[in-house]
């Protein structure tokens, strides 16, 4: 085996071990290209009709999407798919997917040749470029039949991946028409459906097209590539941030049956082996003496307790948002202290990367939220340039943020540079919740001020948290505060005439990153649970109090007044059992929830959840409907148990024992509701976080008269 | 040397016999179905059926198997017919689909068990972790599956 190898190479490769990636006649008899989540975006070249980078139609009548996006679990592998086959009138079914690689071609214009999925803006930002590429590719085949036949466009129609000529009762397959249409020109502005023309999008029917790979194990994650000649790795990372490798003793480490090489990396010391399961024995046998750095005493103790003096200090922080003057208010004032912990991701596959680094290139095979950053990372520990590497993008196992960051790319590109060889790094799940980008611990200061009626007119609430974009793109983060960090404080759906929000950057040098709904998902818990608090002040109800002051949005009240009639708000709960209610904003997108919660103890059992999603058009129902699922169980998993903390600058949690997520035992039922629209849509992929959260903890309120101000629920404190 | 049969196939794995069946199976017999999460037999991604019994592959030796049958997901069924594979995609089960292998050979054994679980039984029995948060459709999946298997669908292990 010598070189680097090709994709094509590759595909031939792993089809042997990875259950046929070859297309394959389906079970209905149409072409397939089996789900497994590995296409072939190149196709063979002679004769496709490819008027986009994301389309091409081969004349073998194979149709291939090209994602942009990654899919990990939110759907964007039918719901993208789906935008082209409604306007390219193709059945859905029979499209194959496959996976943009780091090349800026592939990225779509809203994101400036950047490959990169999150902030829920994926149906978003494809919407139209992708309806219009679908649009587009008809009109061309209808032009190309009608030019075959020599009749007049306008008496052509389309069905089912075909030009149909009713008049004269025949028909061209799309396939058969490629290679003529690629030789015309592409028309500008080709009209698109209107909604009651939609066939796909909006349709109970669509069903996801990644399904049957997932059910019989045959779709492929980045932990499941091999290359020829591939070795495993496992690596011993600093155990403090910071840390840094003094010195180590690899002789109990190569003397474990299949460990082949030690080598030391930017990342740390790298145990490099035959499987996985002898990389992590080296690994574990290895005596490395760490030289801990300037965080070896640091505690999240510590941390709270400055973040929280930082909180009090007037003088500390910037203005995010000012409106009318609320320290001069008059009206009785409330004032709260939120503190909310470090969480990591775990996403249910750890981070892993494979790397191939020889002859002067460098390809990377890796579940990745963003190639373009994987590619920048490559580069970086290749010392290549960026046009001598690519990166391949396969299905995550979990993204949730997490899969933006590109240090197992990194860690595998630096070790298969050393040795030469192919390398997958696999992480350990005690590595992979002990060397997370973490949700920032943030500490809120929260006041309001209600007047002689029990009215909100004044409330400021202050952030003090660490910058995510401190540790992704420094340049975002340059104003002093900035929208990440200020997610669901600098802004709400209320009208209240003096609202101040402040930001003060606290950076103990804690990794943090993205994490779903980033930094909403802790603020909304602060502002939500506030407003509870202040509408149990007020002794008025906490849906009335909120609608009072959403006589300008009428999106949030519609969405607050659902949920609020179809959970029951207003009718008898059961015996035990309490109701907490709260709204949830995202990037554009609102949610309204309502919890049925009981307490065993001193820890809430969550019951039933009624949820309320307003994300523009629905495209697909039913993957909306699971989104909301998703999110919401991904925040209450947070709410009970989650949390990360440090001791002597490193993280005590270490595998699911310690760092507890939510089990099937502890899942609550969830209706979810989605509000009817043909506004553009807003995402769906985090809206279920924020609102979650507080609408538990307020049901516990509700039940208990306890106000948590710090999560998880779970924590004695 | 250790005999092991897997998914009706029979191996002789030059490997020692405390490495974990999980890594016998993907990285030596180059069966990726079968996932890891943990490594300590907390999360359930790698379940699969020892002699049809419920296991957990990352904390099973291979030289426990040694003259045993063991199932992974690829061979429940050779086309997703097994009636839990079947559920799965009636109630679009997946998300990210890490878990699901794992979720899919817990819910057969589950039902081999239990032929009409309540949703207390299953979720007393169903330990395995998703973190998309797929429960709810697992716990409806795996009512249907009770309903096919009741109907008389065959069950392949």
């Amino acid at each position: 085996m010598s070189g680097v190898l090709t994709r094509a190479h590759f595909l031939r490769l792993t089809s042997s071990t990875a259950a046929g990636l070859v297309l394959a006649i389906g079970l209905d008899g149409c072409w397939h290209a089996p789900r497994t989540g590995i296409g072939d975006t190149e196709g063979d070249g002679a004769g496709a009709f490819s008027p986009s980078a994301w389309l091409r139609i081969d004349p073998d009548d194979r149709v291939t999407v090209v994602l942009a996006k990654a899919e990990m679990g939110q759907g964007v592998a039918t719901g993208l798919p789906t935008l082209i086959a409604e306007e390219l009138d193709y059945p859905l079914e029979r499209i194959a997917v496959a996976f943009a690689p780091s090349e800026a071609r592939f990225a779509y214009p809203q994101d400036h040749g950047r490959l990169l999925t999150g902030g829920s803006t994926s149906m978003r930002s494809s919407w139209k470029v992708l309806r219009q590429a679908g649009a587009t590719a008809r009109a061309m085949l209808i032009a190309a039949a009608a030019a075959r036949w020599g009749v007049s466009p306008a008496s052509l129609t389309t069905r089912d991946g075909a030009v149909i000529d009713p008049a004269a009762n025949r028909r061209a397959t799309y396939g058969s028409l490629a290679a003529t249409a690629a030789q015309l020109p592409v028309p500008a502005n080709v009209p698109l459906k209107t909604p009651d023309q939609f066939r796909l999008i909006g349709k109970t029917t669509v069903r996801r097209l990644d399904v049957p790979a997932k059910v019989d194990g045959s779709a492929v994650f980045g932990m499941d590539v091999k290359l020829p000649g591939m070795k495993y790795a496992a690596i011993a990372m600093p155990p403090a941030f910071g840390g840094k490798v003094r010195s180590y003793d690899d002789r109990a480490a190569k003397a474990i049956r299949g460990v082949v090489a030690v080598v030391q990396v930017p990342q740390g010391v790298a145990v490099v082996a035959d499987n996985t399961w002898a990389a992590f024995e080296g690994k574990r046998a290895l005596q490395v003496v760490w030289d801990h750095g300037v965080a070896a005493q640091a505690s999240s103790e510590q941390f709270f307790a400055e973040s929280e003096r930082l909180a009090r200090d007037p003088s500390a922080g910037v203005i995010a948002t000012t409106i009318g003057d609320v320290e001069h208010v008059a009206g009785r004032r409330v004032e709260a202290i939120y503190r909310g912990p470090y969480l990591a991701h775990a996403t249910m596959e750890p981070m892993n990367a494979t790397a191939d680094v020889r002859d002067g290139r460098c390809e990377v095979w890796v579940g990745t939220q963003s190639p373009t950053v994987a590619q920048l990372a490559a580069a970086q520990y290749a010392g290549l340039p960026l046009e001598r590497c690519i990166v391949h993008n396969t299905y995550l196992g979990g993204g949730f943020g997490r899969r933006t960051y590109p240090d197992a790319v990194g860690a595998a590109v630096a070790v298969s540079k050393t040795v030469g060889m192919p390398v997958k790094v696999v992480y350990t799940r005690e590595d992979d919740t002990q060397h997370d980008f973490y949700r920032p611990m943030s500490v809120n200061a929260i006041a309001g001020v209600l007047d002689d009626r029990g009215n909100l007119v004044g409330l400021s609430h202050t952030v003090v948290s660490e910058s995510v974009f401190h540790w992704f793109l420094p340049s975002l983060a340059n104003r002093g505060w900035d929208r990440v960090s200020m997610d669901g404080a600098a802004e709400t759906v209320y009208h209240i005439p003096n609202f101040t929000a402040k930001y003060v950057d606290y950076e103990p040098g804690v990794p943090v990153g993205f994490w779903r709904a980033p930094d909403a998902n802790w603020n909304i818990f602060v502002l939500e649970s506030f407003m509870d608090e202040l509408a149990a002040t007020a002794g008025k109800d906490p849906v009335a109090f909120r609608l009072a002051l959403l006589g300008d949005n009428p999106r949030a009240a519609n969405v607050l007044r659902l949920a609020a009639l179809h959970g029951g708000w207003n009718g008898p709960a059961r015996p035990g059992v309490a109701r907490g209610v709260a709204i949830g904003p995202w990037n554009g997108s609102l949610s309204a929830m309502v919890a049925e919660v009981s307490m065993t103890g001193s820890l809430p059992h969550v019951h039933h959840v009624t949820a309320v999603a307003d994300c523009g058009q629905v495209v697909n129902p039913d993957v909306v409907r699971s989104q909301m699922e998703s999110a919401i169980y991904y925040g209450l998993s947070a709410a009970l148990s989650g949390k990360i903390t440090i001791r002597n600058g490193r993280v005590e949690q270490g595998n699911f024992d310690t760092y507890t997520v939510l089990h099937m035992d502890q899942a609550p039922g969830i209706d979810v509701i989605t509000v009817d629209s043909h506004d553009s849509p807003t995402g769906i992929g985090e809206l279920g976080v924020p609102a979650i959260a507080p609408a538990v903890a307020n049901a516990v309120f509700a039940a208990t008269g306890k106000r948590f101000r710090s999560l998880p629920f779970s924590d004695p404190s | 040397m250790i005999a092991v049969t897997i998914n009706g196939r029979h191996h002789e794995l030059d490997v020692p016999a405390e490495m974990p069946l999980l890594w016998a199976i993907r990285d030596v017999v180059g069966l990726t179905g079968t996932k890891f999460g943990c490594g300590q037999g907390l999360c359930g991604c790698c379940s699969v059926h020892i002699d049809g019994r419920l296991a957990r592959a990352c904390v099973t030796p291979v030289g426990a198997v040694n003259g045993k049958h063991v199932t992974t997901i690829e061979g429940l069924s050779a086309d997703r017919s097994h009636p839990v594979q079947q559920a799965w995609i009636a109630e679009q089960v997946p998300q990210c689909g890490y878990c699901q292998s794992g979720q899919i050979m817990a819910a057969a054994a589950l039902l081999r068990r239990h032929p009409h679980p309540s949703d207390d039984d299953i979720n007393q029995a169903m330990s395995n972790i998703c973190r998309c948060g797929s429960y709810q459709r697992i716990r409806a999946a795996i009512r249907r599956a009770a309903a096919l298997l009741a109907q008389g669908g065959e069950e392949a292990s």
